[in-house]
């Protein structure tokens, strides 16, 4: 952010406050971690621990990733309501065929990374609302989860199970992961040109098109990443639960686009944080879950304060936002 | 004689002494996937009186209760993780599903835990399950029916939600019965999907379609909605098997004070959970005789004692049975060969 010298023109002294302001909204998701793992030390200090961390967090992983694949469409001004199902999906695929025909497997997780850009490009080339589209395609991919997986069952393929219960010295598996995560996609998205580009085909979609840019590959860039995150995803969750449901990833949905939102993304204009979101995805993993059995609430009352703390963390990052404008 | 009630009386002093001294400080935790319903709520309620009187008695240190806000698979996995970080020495578990849960119920069991399932169970190996013998109850339904109905007849059948284990082992238990009593023949079969609603409106769109039926096997919460698809049409009654609902004994007290109407009724006891406790209980007790794999009898009611059942159920509840240690005791003990 340029630095103000003080006593300059009262005219800038809006533009100093939305400097703060901006940085603020960059440092909520860190702040709004730090809080909900402060309450949580506060609660139950032996959750503070390399093996607390791993329980707690293990499963933020999976989150995280449909996080930041529900980043890429929101990216491009689009929204997929169809991530969690498509999460359960890659489940199903990976408990069976990914270990017992592997090479089918990969070909039906690569195959559908395709379907997701052939979405992509479908919604650009016939200016289809997206909403529309990926919410027929949560019941497609629903329907062949089912069939995939009729009832609940089959085992994660083995190297997958060694992975995701790896235990590193000092810093335990699920923070280094959520590192990489981050780093890579923040390197990818906000350092290189084509990330701004990218990035741009939401933020000035007309600008890009005179300039030269194709708006139908950036489209199908960004549905095709976010279907590679979203595999991912699925595979991280069931090298987690070890066994899959065709049902498994259906809260995932929601959970990714508060994630976005709460890592100071926007649904318009091409304004997303990767660190923001793996951030705002492990902020609501732990808010939503410790953080609640650790408060012993009444169990009457327990469903509504997991929104009602929901509805805590995203009302601070929507009071500060409007502060900025 | 004497001499025996004495030494029995010393070993019930004995057995509860151990249960006193051995699980006073221990937690027990009840890791619940879903409260929306009311044979949910029935579950609740009878567990929160028998832990509350438990925890009162110094029986256990504390028993806790978790739902989850939403019925998915990993926040009740997370769910589980963090009860395992708070320091709980078993987890009783009404599981979201049977086999995706497991990777936390091992992670439970490394961590010296104690895991006790019912109703939604698991089939992670360490883990304890609580199993309802829904196979017998099937069959059981045509056994009274052969009573009510000695001439046989033709039989409907209505299905419970599909794709669940219940809803097969019912179903394999009423075609074992009908195997064993071929006066019976099923010429229809609806599905109910444990709802009086849905129950009837399967009823009756296929009632117009059917000869003459003499009997109803069903699943239970179905009862009623099928009563009311055979008035509705003007089709004579047929004896319904009830499924301990309060509105389907109603019924049945309603039918039996006009002509004497006769038929049975049975189905999982909600207060299951409350064994689940008691065997969770045991464990940490120190007993390690007792099997994996329980199972436990359903709760069922004939023509004479479901009247003195029906004030106790509250309106649109479903009855149920609060098991006591002794019960427990006993339960376990009929599983042990």
């Amino acid at each position: 952010m340029t630095a103000i010298a003080p006593g300059t023109t009262p005219s800038s002294s809006p533009r100093s406050s939305a400097a703060r302001a901006r940085l603020l909204r960059s440092l909520l998701p860190a702040l709004s971690l730090a809080l909900v793992l402060l309450a949580i030390a506060w609660l139950n200090p032996r959750a503070i621990s390399y093996f607390g961390f791993s329980l707690m967090l293990n499963l933020a992983i999976p989150i995280a990733l449909a996080t930041i694949a529900q980043m890429f469409v929101i990216a491009g001004n689009e929204l997929d309501l169809s991530i969690g199902t498509f999460v359960g999906f890659v489940g199903c695929v990976t408990a069976t065929w990914l270990k017992d025909a592997p090479l089918l497997g990969v070909v039906v997780l690569l195959g559908s990374i395709g379907v997701y850009a052939l979405l992509g490009a479908l919604i650009h080339l016939r200016n289809l609302p997206s909403i529309v589209v990926t919410l027929g395609m949560s019941f497609v991919w629903q329907g062949l989860a089912i069939l995939v997986l009729p009832k609940p069952g089959g085992k994660a393929p083995d190297w997958l199970l060694g992975l995701m219960a790896f235990k590193p010295p000092f810093i335990p598996f699920p923070i280094i992961a959520a590192l990489v995560i981050a780093a890579v996609v923040h390197f990818g998205l906000m350092r290189t040109s084509y990330g701004v580009i990218l990035r741009g085909s939401g933020g000035n979609p007309a600008a890009l098109r005179r300039a030269g840019w194709s708006l139908l590959r950036t489209k199908i860039v960004l549905f095709a990443l976010t279907g590679l995150f979203g595999v991912l995803s699925g595979m991280a969750l069931i090298g987690i639960t070890t066994s899959a449901d065709a049902n498994i990833g259906n809260g995932y949905t929601l959970l990714a686009i508060a994630g976005v939102i709460l890592g100071g993304g926007e649904f318009v204009g091409g304004r997303v944080s990767p660190i923001g979101a793996v951030l705002g995805a492990l902020t609501l993993a732990l808010a939503a879950s410790p953080l609640l059995t650790f408060m012993h609430i009444p169990p009457d009352w327990q469903v509504a304060a997991n929104g009602a703390i929901l509805i805590i963390v995203l009302a601070a990052r929507v009071l500060i936002s409007r502060r900025e404008r | 004689m004497k001499k025996l009630l004495v030494l029995s009386a010393l070993a019930a002093m004995l057995a509860s002494g151990t249960a006193l001294a051995d699980t006073s400080g221990k937690k027990i935790a009840f890791s619940n996937n879903y409260a929306g319903n009311s044979w949910r709520q029935a579950m609740l309620d009878s567990y929160g009186i028998v832990t509350k009187k438990a925890v009162d008695d110094k029986v256990v240190g504390a028993a806790d209760i978790f739902t989850t806000a939403d019925k998915e698979v990993p926040t009740q996995a997370a769910q589980v993780q963090n009860l395992i970080l708070q320091g709980y020495d078993a987890i009783v578990i009404n599981a979201a599903s049977p086999d995706a849960l497991n990777g936390a119920i091992k992670q439970a069991c490394d961590a010296g835990i104690v895991v006790v399932s019912f109703d939604g169970t698991v089939t992670e190996p360490c883990a304890y399950r609580v199993v309802v013998d829904f196979k017998d109850m099937g069959k059981q339904e045509v056994e009274q029916m052969a009573k009510f109905q000695p001439k046989g007849g033709n039989l409907l059948e209505i299905r419970g939600l599909a794709g669940t284990s219940i809803d097969d082992a019912i179903h394999a238990g009423i075609l074992e019965g009908v195997a064993a009593h071929p006066e019976f023949k099923i010429v229809g079969s609806v599905t109910g999907d444990w709802d009086q609603t849905t129950a009837q409106k399967a009823v009756a769109t296929i009632l117009p379609s059917l000869p003459d039926i003499v009997g109803i096997v069903d699943q239970g919460g179905d009862g009623y909605g099928a009563a009311q698809a055979f008035a509705a049409a003007g089709k004579p009654r047929p004896t319904i098997i009830m499924g301990n609902r309060q509105d389907e004994l109603k019924w049945w007290k309603e039918q039996k004070d006009k002509d004497g109407y006769q038929t049975w009724s049975a189905s999982i006891a909600p207060g299951v959970s409350s064994l689940a406790f008691w065997v969770a209980q045991q464990v940490l007790d120190g007993r390690t005789d007792i099997p994996h794999d329980l199972l436990v009898p359903y709760l069922a009611f004939t023509q004479d004692d479901f009247e003195a059942a029906l004030p106790k159920i509250k309106e649109g509840g479903v009855a149920t049975h609060e098991y006591t240690q002794e019960d427990a005791l006993a339960a376990i003990k009929a599983n042990i060969k």
